[in-house]
């Protein structure tokens, strides 16, 4: 009944540390995928094209109404079946990347579409070409705005990483119940998890923070 | 109807026929889900219930003047909105019955997800209270009712009704976060398309058609919660007309 330092101190912390690289490894790179393709998402959903924006919204709103575990389940049985075998790593990102690729593709919307409509005239008078109106005028001006807003979706993400036990990557989460069912002792791993991603969300959280204060002070 | 709109009607039916013939096993599958649908409703309802109560608890408490309770209120919220729902639900299950309080699984699933909503739920609560006008407050005092009556009959109407559309998406946020209880042993829908995917070994169709039913559910949901705005706004000389 009672916490068992001596257990936590030798086993758990050591072996829960070795795989806090692999959990954000995760979010990084599922990360990377959402912030890049959730901005190709949100262009594409802005063009005057019916034939590209409606389906591309239909498949946002679709992605965003359904549950990210499902998602990875689909993903995790279905791309074998059809002949790519990757490992379940690479598809748990994928499925995480795509899944916040439609929320930052909410995210980067908003901070397209607060762009005056000035600066667009002013594009078109210019005859700047749609990419160039684009990567030279709108663009940086609608990202910074929405950097915590962003943030926030990667630390949500981060928080997201223990889905990835139900495929088996060895993260936080699939750590802890492997020591757990190797001791029969869930109480000091899967506590120590809570732990875990307790600091480092709030180191995260207060590093979107400062990044937006910085933002702010640096437009002032 | 123009000729377009025809045209896509004809396409729409047309792939819908495609995929109903390519797929036309499909309907074996549906009991076994509809039966983990129903798990999923019951669990989102009460976990939502629960995280209302909780939600109007800690973020009222956020706003008290008495600190512990407002220190109580910056816990909870802190720690459920720091943690993985994952880490919350299995902790819940898995070592709460080592202090003594062993929960079957639905119980342990509505109070895992009905406390991790309610914590995001609570800043929901919590910025609209705030955003009620100042002069409301004012106005309140002026007429000399107490900080109860105050709440009762004047922020919280208004309040309420400004937080309808988040407390929308996060029902949307509950029913998707519901698709974690596989993890503690109850057949909801994910975890029935998950089991009749390991016999069937069916990935497009099963977990296709859970993925339907999920946004089935979502959109009925996002519908009523407009609706239910629309009809507690009425009176209020502020939203939508």
């Amino acid at each position: 009944m009672n916490w068992d330092w001596e257990f936590t101190l030798n086993e758990v912390l050591p072996r829960l540390l070795k795989v806090v690289p692999i959990t954000i490894e995760a979010t990084l790179l599922g990360f990377t995928i959402a912030a890049s393709l959730g901005l190709l998402l949100a262009v594409g959903r802005m063009s005057k094209n019916p034939w590209i924006s409606r389906p591309l919204t239909e498949i946002i709103e679709f992605i965003r109404g359904t549950p990210i575990l499902v998602q990875i389940f689909f993903m995790f049985f279905l791309l074998p079946e059809v002949g790519i075998v990757l490992p379940a790593f690479t598809t748990g990102v994928i499925a995480l990347g795509l899944h916040y690729s439609t929320y930052c593709s909410e995210v980067y919307r908003s901070g397209l579409q607060s762009v005056p409509k000035g600066q667009w005239e002013a594009a078109i008078a210019l005859n700047l070409s749609p990419y160039r109106t684009f990567t030279g005028i709108i663009i940086p001006q609608a990202i910074p705005p929405v950097v915590p807003a962003l943030g926030n979706y990667l630390i949500g993400m981060f928080k997201e990483t223990p889905l990835l036990s139900f495929i088996a990557v060895v993260e936080l989460m699939m750590e802890a119940k492997l020591i757990g069912s190797e001791w029969f002792q869930y109480r000091e791993p899967v506590t120590m998890v809570g732990v875990f991603f307790l600091a480092l969300s709030l180191i995260a959280a207060f590093g979107v923070r400062r990044v937006e204060h910085w933002l702010n002070t640096r437009r002032a | 109807m123009n000729p377009r709109a025809i045209f896509l009607v004809f396409l729409f039916s047309f792939t819908a026929g495609l995929v109903v013939a390519s797929f036309a096993g499909f309907k074996e599958f549906i009991p076994g889900l509809l039966r983990g649908a129903v798990i999923t409703i019951e669990l989102t309802a009460m976990a939502y219930l629960l995280a209302l109560v909780t939600a109007f608890l800690a973020g009222l408490g956020k706003l008290s003047k008495v600190r512990p309770i407002r220190w109580a209120s910056i816990t909870y919220i802190e720690i459920f909105r720091g943690t993985s729902a994952l880490v919350q639900l299995f902790w819940i299950f898995f070592v709460l019955p080592e202090f003594g309080l062993t929960l079957t699984p639905m119980q342990a699933g509505v109070l895992a997800l009905g406390l991790n909503v309610g914590a995001y739920g609570a800043e929901v609560v919590r910025g609209a209270i705030q955003a009620v006008p100042k002069g409301q407050y004012e106005a309140a005092t002026a007429l000399n009712m107490s900080r109860w009556e105050m709440m009762r009959r004047i922020i919280l109407p208004q309040a309420i009704v400004a937080m309808i559309p988040q407390w929308g998406n996060l029902f949307i946020e509950l029913l998707k976060t519901t698709s974690l209880v596989s993890a503690i042993t109850l057949t909801d829908l994910t975890f029935a398309a998950y089991q009749l995917n390991q016999t069937a070994v069916r990935t497009m169709e099963i977990f296709g058609l859970a993925m339907i039913m999920y946004y089935f559910i979502s959109q009925v949901s996002r519908i009523g919660a407009g609706s239910l705005e629309r009809h507690l706004s009425q009176g209020l000389g502020r939203g939508r007309a």
